[in-house]
């Protein structure tokens, strides 16, 4: 996908504008965060899960290398392919290469952010490969051409209105009248355009939640079920997915998916949890016959090790977006590219970098509510901090703030100087401001003043004041 | 109140540059609370800002500079004491993780973090204050600071503080553990972003009929108070501080002030 997160200012001035999404980014922030507290305080010992599921991640990440390898032997030894990409192109390649020894014409594909991430659907339908989103969110935005606006809720940004209107426009073969004003209306329709597309797909693509080191298995969470028709039903499955997806064991597994699910949409259990493991055996009903996992890099192992390291324990849950003041206010695709909020704050930057995607850390308030619900407790506040460190120091910083800036901290850290130059300035503007008691106005104060009055400052410095023995008493009875 | 450590403790008020610099009010009610708390408080001249706003912008060299004036102006006092959970919160977390690679000056940040606490935590948790002697007549409703509340811990103690002051009745707002959208500089480098933050906010705080707004950092409070004042609701805003000291009597946050004041 291309980015626009350089364009972050307009993008998220576009979404303030919208109403449509004013109101259902309204209601995501209605449910998700209830729902997640409310199944957090059902189970007494989510705490402490939270801990284990974020020190089985903090260990894959310190023995990548041996989880791997281990976990390529367990898929050679049930008749499965590895394939190792470094970067989306190699993984864009490798993926038609085995639609295309596949003879495939169609590729139904279940929900990935690494597919995302790829832009594979671009790549598959330039090549004359027809890709067939099944999850309902993700077929809604393939049918209108738009990337997804949360990880897991990747339609979240539209009503049911605009999602019928998308379907009275793209399902033309149907009758015109239809009724489609109930969200089951919507799903039945979504569904019986799927089914055929289902039973016609030579190649299923997939992502994973997890891969499993000592199985060679990967695990895959739907609350649709549309995954396991889409690996289960071609002769072929691909699974897509990053490095850092890999865990020592199922145990380690269930343990992540008792946290992902409570963290993501406030279930106990996501509805559907499959683990699959290589092709159909021949004792099996059925299954794809070839199994491949692409394993993408994709500047992962950069991370590793450095300030942005702690951000691969991700496990996509979408729970620091739901919570997020500023997600909430502009929505997912202010961001600019294919992950958003906190977490893509974090991880964008350093996936297509900091030029690029420099806004995003200093869309911040660092109000910590991420860290706080971030199951795997992600430090996101600090590594969005980390960023500006990086950009401040690259001299990155907006030139007009940093002068500010640093003229302040020079001031600030010579007090003398900050009571003579701060204080007259404080006294005029508070002589200025006594008979308004704010400011409505104020030059080079466009900024605060543009949504919010200025309350005006009282007068005198509190220091010099106190050491003045100045001491207002309490209120008159 | 019904216990406080055996030596008459001595406090250094770090202020805070906002409290300095626009409402000072605060700082009197603070040292009063302090005070009557049965400590000993001094106001060193030596300080001005604790350097949040250049560390949050990534300027990590400027802020260790202004890291260390503080701590030298501070380190002799039993306990260091902010009516705010944000400067407390960078005094204590983040003043160590500036000096990181600097054995020294780390051992001198994590003693005085160590010392260092928001005003109402500090009156409760360290002084054990019970029977404040104060009123205040009003319907007021409470926003729960960012730093103070993640950082520092800051829920339960000013709602146990204003439990004493009669005549207050307390309405909690649904959103009350959400940002205002101020953020430091946030909210003049995206305004129209702080702005629907600080709507979502003022929205909360009129759904709960108070007639007035508290809360512990003083950022938050000139936020919430002028995008209420812009949208013309007459809900008072405060710092607690002055609500717990009896100190309601001069103007309230962007209330005109009368002539004869300072
Ligand atoms: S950063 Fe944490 S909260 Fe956000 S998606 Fe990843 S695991 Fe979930």
């Amino acid at each position: 996908m291309k980015s626009t997160a350089a364009n972050f200012e307009d993008n998220a001035e576009k979404a303030l504008a919208d109403d449509k999404l004013k109101a259902a980014l309204s209601k995501l922030s209605e449910g998700f965060p209830a729902k997640r507290r409310e199944a957090a305080d059902r189970l007494p010992e989510f705490e402490s899960l939270r801990d284990q599921a974020r020190d089985i991640k903090s260990h894959v990440l310190a023995n990548l290398d041996f989880y791997l390898e281990q976990f390529e032997a367990r898929v050679v030894e049930s008749g499965g392919t590895v394939h190792w990409c470094r970067t989306a192109a190699e993984a864009r390649t490798t993926i038609l290469r085995i639609c295309r020894n596949a003879g495939a014409k169609t590729v139904t594909k279940s929900k990935s952010m690494i597919g995302e991430e790829i832009a594979i659907n671009e790549h598959l339908e330039h090549h004359g490969v027809e890709p067939v989103e099944t999850d309902l969110g993700e077929y809604i935005i393939q049918l209108r051409h738009e990337p997804p606006s949360h990880i897991i809720a990747p339609a979240i940004h539209l009503s049911k209105e605009q999602v019928a209107d998308t379907f009275r426009k793209s399902h033309p073969h149907l009758a015109p009248e239809r009724a489609l004003e109930e969200p089951r209306a919507l799903l039945e329709e979504a569904r019986s355009e799927l089914r055929q597309k289902f039973l016609a797909a030579d190649v299923g693509l997939t992502g994973a939640n997890m891969l499993i080191a000592e199985t060679g298995s990967i695990a895959l969470v739907t609350n649709e079920g549309n995954a396991d028709l889409t690996y289960s039903l071609p002769k072929t499955h691909i699974a897509i997915a990053s490095l850092e997806k890999i865990v020592p064991t199922l145990e380690d597994a269930t343990t992540i998916l008792r946290v992902l699910a409570r963290s993501a949409t406030g279930q106990d259990m996501s509805v559907y949890n499959t683990f699959c493991t290589g092709p159909k055996r021949a004792q099996d009903l059925d299954g794809p016959e070839d199994f491949h996992i692409v394993l993408l890099d994709n500047g992962r192992s950069k991370m590793l090790g450095g300030e942005f390291h702690d951000m691969l324990r991700c496990i996509r849950c979408g729970a620091c977006l739901n919570h997020c003041p500023v997600y909430k206010s502009i929505g997912g695709h202010a961001y600019g590219w294919v992950y958003s909020g906190p977490m893509g704050a974090v991880l964008i930057p350093n996936l297509i970098g900091l030029d690029e995607a420099g806004h995003l850390p200093n869309a911040s308030t660092l109000c910590g509510k991420c860290e706080d619900v971030c199951p795997m407790r992600i430090p996101l506040p600090r590594m969005l901090r980390s960023w500006r460190t990086q950009q401040f120091e690259a001299g990155k910083t907006a030139p007009l703030s940093r002068s500010l800036l640093r003229a302040w901290a020079f001031v600030t850290a010579r007090p003398w100087l900050y009571r003579i130059m701060v204080a007259p300035a404080v006294s005029a503007l508070a002589a200025l401001g006594r008979k308004g008691g704010r400011f409505r106005r104020l030059p080079l104060a466009g900024g605060w003043t543009k949504h919010r009055d200025l309350p005006a400052p009282e007068g005198g410095t509190f220091v010099s004041r106190w050491n003045r023995g100045e001491r207002p008493g309490e209120k008159k009875p | 109140m019904s216990e406080t450590p055996a030596r008459q403790p001595s406090i250094g008020l770090f202020a805070t540059c906002l409290v300095d610099l626009t409402r000072p009010s605060v700082g009197f009610a603070a040292a009063k609370l302090l005070e009557d708390a049965g400590c000993k408080v001094s106001v060193p001249g030596q300080q001005s800002c604790c350097g949040q706003p250049a560390y949050n912008s990534g300027d990590a060299a400027d802020a260790r500079a202004i890291a260390q004036t503080v701590i030298r102006v501070f380190e002799g006092f039993d306990y260091v004491v902010a009516p705010s959970g944000s400067c407390a919160g960078m005094i204590r977390h983040h003043y160590p993780a500036l000096f990181e690679n600097d054995a020294k000056w780390l051992a001198r940040a994590r003693a005085l973090a160590d010392k260092t606490h928001e005003l109402t935590s500090f009156l409760v948790d360290v002084m054990k204050v019970d029977g404040l002697e104060a009123d205040y007549d009003g319907v007021v409703t409470y926003h729960d600071s960012c730093s103070g509340l993640r950082e520092m811990g800051v829920r339960d103690q000013p709602r146990a503080l204003l439990g004493q002051v009669s005549g207050v009745a307390l309405k909690e707002g649904e959103e009350r553990e959400a940002c205002c959208g101020f953020g430091g500089l946030f909210c003049v480098k995206y305004p129209d972003i702080s702005g629907r933050m600080v709507d979502a906010k003022v929205d909360d705080i009129l759904a709960t009929g108070a007639d007035t707004l508290l809360a512990g950092d003083l950022g938050c409070l000139m936020n919430i108070a002028g995008r209420l004042q812009r949208r013309g609701s007459d809900v008072r805003v405060r710092h607690v501080a002055e609500v717990l000291a009896n100190m309601t009597d001069g103007p309230s946050l962007g209330e005109p002030g009368d002539e004869s004041k300072k």
